[in-house]
Parts: C-alpha cells; structure tokens; sequence
C-alpha cells in the first residue's frame, strides 16, 4: 500500500507494556558552563506516551524531589512547528522515520532500554541550556534572502493571472514544507545547512514569482549560510534520511544549479 | 459601547473609513514606534506591513523563531470569495456564511470587511510564493469546508497554515533585512505599559537570560492567539497562553465573550492521563470522511472490548448520525452542531474505543469513489476491487496524506484500513479583548488583532476562516486603522522608559515573579494546570448548566488560592526557567477561568459554541434567546475576575434577518 509504512502487528506488541528506561541525559547549565552526561531511572513508561510525555513524566518526579528539570525546547507537539530538537541514541529525533521527537512514541522503544539523549550539536547552534539549542544561524539565512520582495498592500495581480503548473507547483510545495527544525544539521558530519537552504532556495526557484530574484537569493543565502559557520555538504545524504519532512537531496542538486549559473551571470 | 462602525450602506464602509481617516506622512512614519507582540499569522503580517509603511517595529514572540508561532498547525485552507468554481460564491455570501456560521453573534460591518478582503489575501499570498494546491490546468484548487454550500477554501495540502505562516515570515524577514523590525524571539511580554491612559510600551523578559526589559513604543499590537490552554488539553501549542491579553485586561482592555470557545469535532481522542495535548485532524477530512457510531449498542460494547473490528460491521448496522439528522449539510455541518451530535452519540453509549468518547470518521466509500473514478480515467476497464482500492487509496493520499501519517504515528493504526476514531477537543476561542471597528480594545493605543481579539466569528467560527482573519487584521485592516490613531503622535517624539509608569510596571513584574517563586512548594505548576482543566472542561465544556458553572467559579477561586499558596517553582528568575515560564501563564489561566464561567454563567441562551442544558429545543438543537442576549458581554476588570463588570455592546443586524440555525 503506501510506501514506508512500518508493520502494524510488529509494533502494536509493546503497547501497553509499561516500561523501565535507563536514561542518559545531557545537562548544561547556561552556555558558558561546561555540559555532562546524568544518568536517571524512569519506570512506568507507556507505548502510547510521546518521547515529549516521557520527558515531562521525568520532570514532575525531579521537581517532586526537589532537582531542577531538564529543559527542551518543544511546542506544537503535532510535528509541525519545528521548535523540539533532540539527538536521541545519536539521531536526530531518534529510531523513527519522518517523524519529529514529539511524534516519536514510546512504543518504539523496549523495556529496559538504555536511552541517549543530547542537543542537536553544530558549532551554529550552541547550547543555551541542557536540550536547548540556540538555532536564530536559520533564521539570518532566511533573513539574507528567503523571501520574495513584494509589498504585503494586496495590490497586486489576481491569483489566477499566471497559471503555475500543477507538477512545478507541487514540487514547490514539497520543498517548502521544511519545518526548519535542524534535524539536518544534527544529521550531517560536516554540519552542513546545505537541505535547509536549498529547500528555500528550491521553492522560490521552481515557481514564476520568485524568478524575479533567483540570482541574488541563491548568492546571499548561501554567502550567509557560510557566515554562520555551517560545514560543506559532501553528498552522504544523511541528511534526508533524518529529516522528518522528507525533503528531498535534489533540492541540493537545485540549489547548486542554481549558484553555479549565478554565479556565471553575475 | 462605541464600536465606531462607520456609516453608509455595509458595502461601502470600508472604502469610506480608509478615505475619512487620518495618515501619516512617510517621513514622519519613520518617527514613529509599534511594538506588535506575537508572531503568527497576525501579528507577523502586522509587523511586515506596518514596517513597510515605514514605522519602526519591534516583535516579541516567545518561540525561538516567528515561523513558530502556533498558526502553523492550522491545517485545512482559508477561505475566500474568489467564486473561481463559479458556484455562487460572493463578498455577501461569505459575509452571510459568516454570520450565520457564528450564530448571529458578531458584528455584522467587520464580517463584512473581512469577506471583502478575502480574495486580496489570496492574491498576496501567491504573489509571496506561498504554494497553494492547483489542478492539472495551472489554476487554483478550492474545496469545501462546514457550515457552507460553496468550494472557497483554498488549501497547501494539510498545512496551510505552516504555508501562509511561512509567507508572513518571508515578509517580515525581509523588513528585519532592511532594519525595519528588531524581532526580540524568546521574550515574553509580562505587562503593558500606559502613560495618560494610552498603552505606551511593554515589561519583557528575555526568557534565556531572565532579563527584565522595558520597550516603549505609540502603540501596541497584541496578537498573542487565543486561551484553549485554559483547559490544558487543547489543540494549542503548549506554549500557547493568554498572558499579554490578560495582562492587558487588568490595565483596562474589556475582556469579550469569554465563554465562546470552539471545540472542534476531529481531534485524535485522548489515550490516557499522560496525555500532554490534543491532536486535530483536519475538518478537510469531513469532505470525504464519513461519521458513524454503530447503530446498536452491544455492537457499540463489542467494539469497545475488541471483540469487533469496525470494519466488520455491515452498513445497515452504522448510524451515520449527521446524515441523518442533517440531510441537507451532512457530516459538513459547522464544528459546534458536529461536535456536540458527537457528544451525544457516546453519552448515549455508543462511543467505539475504550473510554467510550470516539466516534469513527470513515474513509472506506470515498476510496472506492475515487478508485472507480481514477481507473475510469486511467483508461482500466473493469477494475477489481483490489485494483479500485489500491488507487482511491492513492487519491485520498494525495490530498490528506500527512493527516493520515500523522494519525498512523499517534494512534498505531492504519486509517486507509479502518476508520479513524475521533472526538471533540478544545481549539479555537472566539472570545478575546474586545475591540472597536479599527481594532482597537478600550485602552487607546492598544491594539488586538487575530484570534486575540473576539470581533469576527461570534458564537462561532466556521472551519478556514481563522486564517483568513488572522491575515485580513494584520495585512489589511490593522495597517490603516493603526495609522489614525498614530497622526496625533508625530510630535510626540520618543517615548523614554525611565518614567515612574515603567518603574512601577517592572516593579510589579518583579514582585510577581518572586511570589510565584516563594510558594511553600509543594506541587508543580502542571499539577494545577491539570486540575484548572478538568473543572473547565467538566463544567465549562461542550454543554454547561448554572449549578455547574455556580460551582466552577467557586472550585477556580479556590484552586488560584491554593497555586498562590503552595506552588513549586524551582530555579532562578534570573536565569532561563521553563517552570517560571508555565507558571505565570498558569496563573493568568486561573483568573480568566473564572471569568469564563461567569460570562457563561450569565448568559441565559445557547449558541454555537456555548451550549446551556436548560437551553435548548426538543430536538436538542440549541436556543438562542435573541430579545435578551443579541449583545457583546465585554468585561471589565474590577479586582477578583468574579466581580467583573459587565459592558453590552447591542449588536445591530441591517442586513441579515435574525432566523433560528438550521442545518437540516
């Protein structure tokens, strides 16, 4: 049926089981502190929890106890905004595929369980504290060029003046639907933002509309991108693998086309 | 109450206002400081435009980045009357949709105005790249949405929202690029500041470093979403809170219609008492998606005990509820009619997982529908069934696909297989401060736009039109009726914040921080939360009668008591501090919870969303009693939440007759 759907049977078993885990978690003071991993026991974890309701399930028996909890960054807790960023067992929003951390369940973990957990770690996302990771590097190369430059008046053509067509319009959205979560960066050896930019990059590329500034955009986004201190992409694709967006390696392939074929204009 | 709705025939008001009222010059703009605090669809929109114009802005958001805030969750499209389908569609009928959607509790010139903008929205957001769904002809797609006859909604697959966010965010990022707008990300406001009664500037807390700032601004644009969280479980984000509109309402913002809030009728039920938030499912879902529970209770128990499957069940055995109470809409009935049909079905017993509150939302026969067609189109003569359902699967794919791998994810079932199970949740509040034509709340300078505020969707908002709103306020309606007020202030010259007004304000800021901190410690900030959202949604919920409310009011003073008491904050202010964070926000919950119950406490009728036991007609539909409730309850604070005062603003239907909802 539809493709990369895991088995139902296999993963239904672990459902109502409660689990005892073995948690190894990152802590960190404030970013000028050194970091170290704390070891904490959690039992009474259920399938259906997210890794999210695991957490704050941990965090009401720390305050009980008096300790300090552990601070994530999450919000939505429905996959969409981007904001939850955790490594777990060395991967980017953990064993699950296409799925952000707080739509990883727990019934993808088993009992007794030793769990991982740490910030997302690139030199452009330095820790604020213990999960939390500083990642405004994605948000000054959106700034650098991410947009299309028109007035928000109104005052412009009627939306069905120039037809876009369906496959280019798709694809379009298919770039676009990155959440900028960092999942890519944490994934990559190099660091390298090259899924998260290109994907920008792609949208605007592939439509009518954002033809108009294709030269500029690829150069400042990319110039910018360097700025912050990404790494270069050397082609594993791991980013794709991890990212729970499935954007697409090409998206890469585009925005190089598109910097090369700038840069000879320019 | 002077809602300064304009004169002239309702089509005209609009263009009238923009020609009465006063502008800035583009020079003096540039003198000029708006802090607009929040940054999804309204308030990110407000913040470009407003920085286009020329004025300088600061945004405040409390997320990381703006293209966090929670308008990325919205799901299903927007609308506009664009009529593309050529299906009838108009500004009136839009308007009346509207109208009639929110059971004739709004305001009749602001639906208007913002059904006239509607299409200017669609034209902008295309002309910014935002990706909407087209057909094969290079057009825009449409589809259609509750509450309505016509296909107005325009949709980027499931994630709309995220898509015109994403817009919003370009725009202001180019503005940020320019140096128009400082974005303070990670800052949550903790107070307005006024200065000779006009909101002047806000106290922030920059929520890594714990730092108390002051901004000072000529005004103030609140579009800080809407209170769900008031319930705990909600569809909001779960940093979503009412904080900066509360703060606002304690410094003179009348607080509207509290107590319409919409629970919206396909959320992914809940699993158990760990439960941190509820999950929507789109009520695109509802164009395709059928709703049943079975017909007979034992087959009801059955299910519940696993001992049959829902797909066992033969089609005379379902009771296609909506369908047959409302022939006419079917399951495209608005949220509140769907949700509270859903409420009654699993009272009654009929409910189908194992707390007894789903109901299923099937996608079996619009599979085969589209299989049939799509082979038929792919030129396959005679098809199998195999064949047929491998393709319709395809279709329904194509259009929900996210929404079904996202409900695969939380629920570990395949929803291409068996029918999705479903029950209402808590998701939008009509509700907010209340505002005059130009959006202004009752404190002069102080803005609210989006769900913030409570002008546009009345007792009820239709499926769509959140985004559509959020838009129209922040790109088109704020941006002009802002500038106004700002021509008397292009002499006035930089605000300073070191006046005893933001020594004062910071002052009590601080005080509160440390008495949140200095509790006897003994349960946690979600310990109160959770009890704070089980008497909401208990006594304040789907359906609500005065003893209950009588006793919810009582129960929230008590437990606000209690949290002042005996709350546990660990940490430092002066450091970053999530429980700190929860806990102010909490404590806001537990005033306005109260306010809540009092303003659905006085109101004597059912409405859309607000539904009272002992209103109601023998077919349980609900009653409205438009000689004595046709009115805008906006509150003022007047120290404890249950001694508000109450304020009616008579709303006054010219162009619409009143006539009892019906959807059958």
């Amino acid at each position: 049926m539809v493709d990369g759907k895991p088995n139902n049977e296999q993963r239904t078993t672990n459902n109502y089981i409660t689990m005892k885990l073995y948690l190894k978690i990152w802590r960190q003071k404030d970013a000028s502190s050194a970091g170290k991993i704390v070891d904490y026991t959690l039992d009474g974890v259920e399938g259906d929890m997210s890794f999210l309701e695991m957490l704050d399930i941990l965090n009401e028996e720390l305050i009980s106890k008096g300790e300090e909890p552990v601070e994530f960054d999450h919000d939505c807790r429905e996959g969409i905004c981007g904001t939850c960023s955790l490594q777990i067992n060395g991967e980017p929003h953990g064993p699950d595929r296409l799925v952000t951390t707080c739509q990883l369940h727990m019934r993808k973990f088993n009992d007794g369980d030793t769990i991982v957990i740490e910030p997302f770690r690139a030199k452009a996302f330095p820790v604020i504290k213990d999960l939390i990771v500083d990642r405004s590097s994605f948000d000054r190369i959106q700034q650098a060029g991410g947009y299309i430059s028109v007035n928000t008046s109104g005052n412009t053509v009627d939306a069905n003046a120039i037809p876009i067509n369906k496959h280019a319009a798709d694809e379009a959205m298919d770039a676009a639907t990155c959440i900028g979560c960092g999942a890519c960066v944490a994934a990559c050896k190099n660091a390298s933002a090259m899924l998260f930019t290109s994907a920008k990059v792609s949208q605007f590329a592939l439509l009518p509309q954002g033809r108009v500034e294709a030269v500029e955009r690829v150069q400042n986004m990319v110039r910018q991108m360097d700025l912050e201190g990404f790494g270069n992409c050397t082609n594993t694709g791991a980013c794709e693998v991890e990212c729970p967006k499935g954007i697409s390696l090409t998206n890469i392939a585009r925005m190089n086309r598109e910097y090369l074929s700038a840069t000879l204009k320019g | 109450m002077d809602s300064k709705i304009p004169s002239g025939p309702l089509a005209d008001k609009w263009t009238k206002h923009k020609n009465d009222i006063n502008l800035v010059n583009p020079a003096n703009k540039r003198n000029i400081d708006v802090i607009v605090v929040g940054t999804g669809l309204a308030g990110g929109a407000a913040a470009a435009t407003l920085a286009e114009l020329g004025y300088n802005v600061k945004t405040f958001c409390y997320q990381d980045s703006p293209r966090r805030a929670h308008s990325i969750a919205a799901q299903g499209g927007i609308n506009a009357a664009k009529n593309y389908q050529g299906d009838g569609d108009s500004n009136y009928r839009l308007f009346y949709d509207t109208i009639k959607g929110g059971d004739y509790r709004s305001r009749e010139a602001n639906v208007y105005r913002l059904a006239e903008v509607s299409g200017n929205i669609i034209d902008q957001c295309v002309a910014q790249g935002v990706p909407f769904a087209r057909e094969y002809g290079g057009l825009l797609d449409n589809r259609s949405f509750g509450g309505v006859l016509v296909s107005r909604t325009f949709y980027a697959k499931g994630q709309t929202g995220q898509q015109l966010l994403l817009g919003a965010y370009s725009a202001m990022n180019r503005q940020i690029n320019r140096g128009k707008i400082q974005a303070y990300n990670r800052h949550e406001m903790m107070d307005l500041v006024l200065m000779d009664g006009k909101a002047r500037g806000i106290i922030a807390r920059d929520l890594v470093s714990g730092e108390i700032e002051r901004h000072s601004a000529h005004a103030v644009v609140l579009a800080t979403g809407g209170y769900g969280n008031v319930f705990f479980l909600s569809t909001n984000a779960m940093g979503s809170n009412v904080m900066a509109a509360w703060r606002a309402h304690r410094k003179g913002a009348f607080f509207a219609n509290p107590c319409f809030t919409q629970i919206h009728p396909t959320c992914i039920p809940v699993s158990g008492e760990h439960q941190s938030k509820l999950t929507l499912m789109s009520e695109s879902l509802r164009n395709d998606g059928r709703i049943w529970v079975p017909k007979r209770k034992e087959d009801a128990v059955a299910i519940r005990e696993g001992k049959l499957k829902p797909t066992q069940l033969a089609e005379e055995d379902r009771d296609y509820y909506l369908e047959r109470r409302y022939p006419a809409f079917g399951n495209l009935v608005p949220r509140d009619v769907a949700s509270r049909a859903a409420k009654e079905r699993c009272d009654a017993g009929f409910g189908v997982n194992k707390t007894g509150e789903a109901v299923y939302l099937d996608f079996a026969s619009a599979i085969k529908r589209y299989g049939k067609e799509k082979a038929l189109t792919s030129g396959i003569k005679n098809p199998d069934e195999a064949t047929i359902i491998k393709l319709g699967e395809e279709v329904i794919e194509a259009k929900y696909g996210n929404l079904f791998q996202m409900y695969e994810k939380i629920v570990d079932q395949n929803p291409y297989k068996t029918p999705m199970m479903i029950y209402p949740a808590v998701h939008y509040t009509m509700g907010g401060l209340w505002v005059d034509y130009n959006l202004q709340t009752t404190i002069p300078g102080c803005y609210a736009a989006g769900e913030a505020n409570f002008s546009d969707h009345g007792a009820n908002r239709l499926g769509a039109s959140a985004l559509m709103q959020g838009l129209a306020d922040g790109y088109f309606v704020l941006p002009y009726t802002i500038g106004d007020y700002l021509s008397d202030d292009i002499r006035t010259g930089k605000i300073p914040t070191d006046s005893k007004e933001f020594d004062e304000a910071e002052k009590q800021v601080r005080d509160r921080m440390e008495k949140l901190m200095g509790g006897s410690g003994i349960h946690s900030v979600d310990y109160y939360h959770k009890k704070l959202g089980k008497i909401m949604w208990n006594k304040c919920g789907m359906a609500r009668n005065a003893k209950e409310l009588e006793e919810a009011i009582k129960e929230i003073s008590n437990l606000r008591k209690d949290f002042w008491e005996n709350v546990k904050v660990p940490g430092t202010i002066d450091s970053k501090n999530q429980e700190l964070e929860k806990a102010g926000r909490v404590a806001d919950f537990l005033e306005l919870g109260e306010l809540f119950a009092k303003d659905a406490l006085h109101r004597n009728e059912s409405c859309g969303g607000h539904f009272r036991e002992e209103y109601q007609t023998e077919e349980g539909e609900a009653l409205r009693d438009d000689k004595n409730f046709k009115y805008v309850a906006a509150w003022e604070f007047a120290g404890e939440p249950k001694d508000a005062k109450l304020h009616k603003e008579d709303l006054v239907y010219e162009n619409i007759e009143l006539k009892t909802r019906s959807y059958k």
